[in-house]
């Protein structure tokens, strides 16, 4: 993968940033995602999670499923405030 | 296993707090510091707090405690070579109760007092500051244009890694689960990886000092509370300042990526350390913001999750050796306003321990025995 591949759509966020987060020691997901924003976006995560999980899986030597995946954080898509507080006729 | 046996100090908490004072000791001169954290960095309060620094508070050693932090705060980006984000859009407080009014009047006439560049304005002047503003309802405002916002995690990392490249040595997922004592003072630590000896131990803990209290015994007068937040979609830039109201009970902040951060305090919010969002929240702010900034009815909730203040009797952080353990010192207490002081509060117990002073002379307000001596002043300006 090339430094310059966008992994995070919604955030910007090249490899090149989440390779030298690895490399700095940041080794979860909460850790890339709050040094890079990666995962803080529109999508909250769900194009770049898997492929960081898989990156920190190969950097570490572990198998996908032994590295945890972050805290879902509700909603699960993104709702107008309006609409939260209960006035979306008006 | 420990790789190291023995420390001059022990930092309990990879927060603001353990990580600026970790930097502080190294910085001056501390050469053997171990800092243990049971997760990972900023996953307790200070990776879920609003973000916002302010002055405008209502007790002297808030004051100054503030102000003495917004000024490391001016430098920190250069000091720490990480760039922290700070910007310094204000924070815009509003008075809607004619006792607000009062209580403002006399906050910022100590604000001034203090050289903090605080004033009280009018509605219109308010209106001109955040022109999407609903002013129905407000009689006034206050409005100091140093306050502002920093981004928690990279200060915190910043803190971190510039610790690191002093000497200071960080364990994270590593937790502390005995301390021991001889003679009423700190002798060891005991963690899930390893035993090190210390004479000294720093009690950083945030919404979780309570529990490091109990291992050498002593009841700490904190206690815990859920605070909910939520953010918004990134959008165009709509208001600087910070929108604050203790009446209605909010605050509200565009940050510098665009995303709109906003919280309140329950007041029915049992003590305890449950972290779970709940979506009673999340409608009661949107009802809250959509009122004082309509245009916020179109912008969309991203995602909300909840974090611990730790509250101490007087919304006063407590800085200081415990009077019954030796070596056994503290800083707890934020009440919800440890990211903005920990620039501050982290430089002035690293003086203490090393020297036995701070270089402000206010440990005698901070130590834990301000409240058996009865000095309690309480901050009016908390949510």
């Amino acid at each position: 993968m090339k430094d310059e591949t966008i992994i995070c759509r919604c955030e910007d966020v090249t490899w090149g940033e989440i390779r030298q987060a690895l490399e700095k020691g940041y080794t979860t997901l909460d850790e890339i995602k709050r040094v890079t924003r990666a995962g803080m976006g529109r999508c909250q995560g769900k194009t770049c999670q898997k492929i960081i999980l898989g990156e920190i899986a190969k950097f570490c030597h572990k198998k996908i499923e032994e590295v945890s995946i972050s805290t879902f954080r509700p909603p699960t898509k993104p709702v107008k405030l309006g609409t939260l507080a209960g006035d979306d006729d008006d | 296993m420990m790789m190291i046996k023995r420390a001059d100090i022990v930092i309990i908490g990879g927060g603001i707090i353990g990580c600026s004072i970790a930097y502080n000791l190294a910085k001056m001169g501390c050469k053997n510091v171990v800092l243990f954290e049971k997760n990972s960095l900023s996953s307790g309060a200070t990776g879920r707090c609003g973000a916002g620094i302010r002055q405008q508070f209502g007790t002297k050693t808030n004051c100054i405690l503030a102000r003495e932090s917004i000024k490391i705060f001016e430098n920190l980006s250069q000091e720490l070579e990480y760039d922290i984000e700070l910007n310094q859009g204000g924070y815009l407080i509003l008075a809607y109760t004619e006792k607000e009014v009062n209580q403002f009047k006399k906050n910022v006439a100590l604000q001034q007092s203090l050289d903090i560049n605080a004033r009280f304005i009018n509605v219109e002047e308010a209106k001109d500051i955040v022109p999407p503003l609903n002013t129905e309802g407000i009689l006034a405002a206050t409005f100091c244009p140093t306050d502002g916002h920093a981004d928690p995690f990279k200060t915190n990392f910043a803190y971190a890694e510039a610790a690191q490249r002093l000497g200071v040595k960080i364990y994270t997922f590593t937790e502390v689960n005995e301390i021991g004592t001889e003679n009423n003072k700190i002798v060891a630590v005991n963690t899930d990886k390893g035993k090190l000896l210390t004479p000294t131990v720093i009690n950083a803990a945030g919404g979780y000092s309570g529990v490091i209290g109990k291992m050498v015994g002593v009841d700490l007068p904190v206690y815990s509370q859920r605070h909910q937040i939520l953010i918004t979609e990134p959008i165009d830039p709509l208001f600087k300042p910070m929108l604050m109201s203790f009446s209605r009970n909010f605050y509200c902040q565009q940050t510098p990526h665009g995303s709109i951060i906003m919280g309140f305090g329950d007041p029915n919010e049992p003590k305890g350390d449950d972290i779970e969002s709940s979506w009673q929240f999340a409608r009661e702010m949107a009802q809250k913001m959509t009122k004082v900034v309509p245009l916020l009815k179109e912008v969309s909730m991203l995602r909300q999750w909840a974090g611990l203040y730790n509250v101490s009797p007087d919304a006063q952080p407590i800085l200081g050796e415990h009077p019954q353990v030796g070596g056994f010192y503290m800083a707890i207490g934020f009440s919800g306003h440890g990211f903005m002081l920990a620039p501050v509060a982290s430089k002035l117990i690293s003086e203490l321990i090393l020297t036995g002073r701070t270089s402000l002379s206010i440990e005698d307000k901070l130590d834990i025995g301000r409240f058996k001596r009865g000095e309690l002043i309480l901050e009016p300006s908390v949510l």
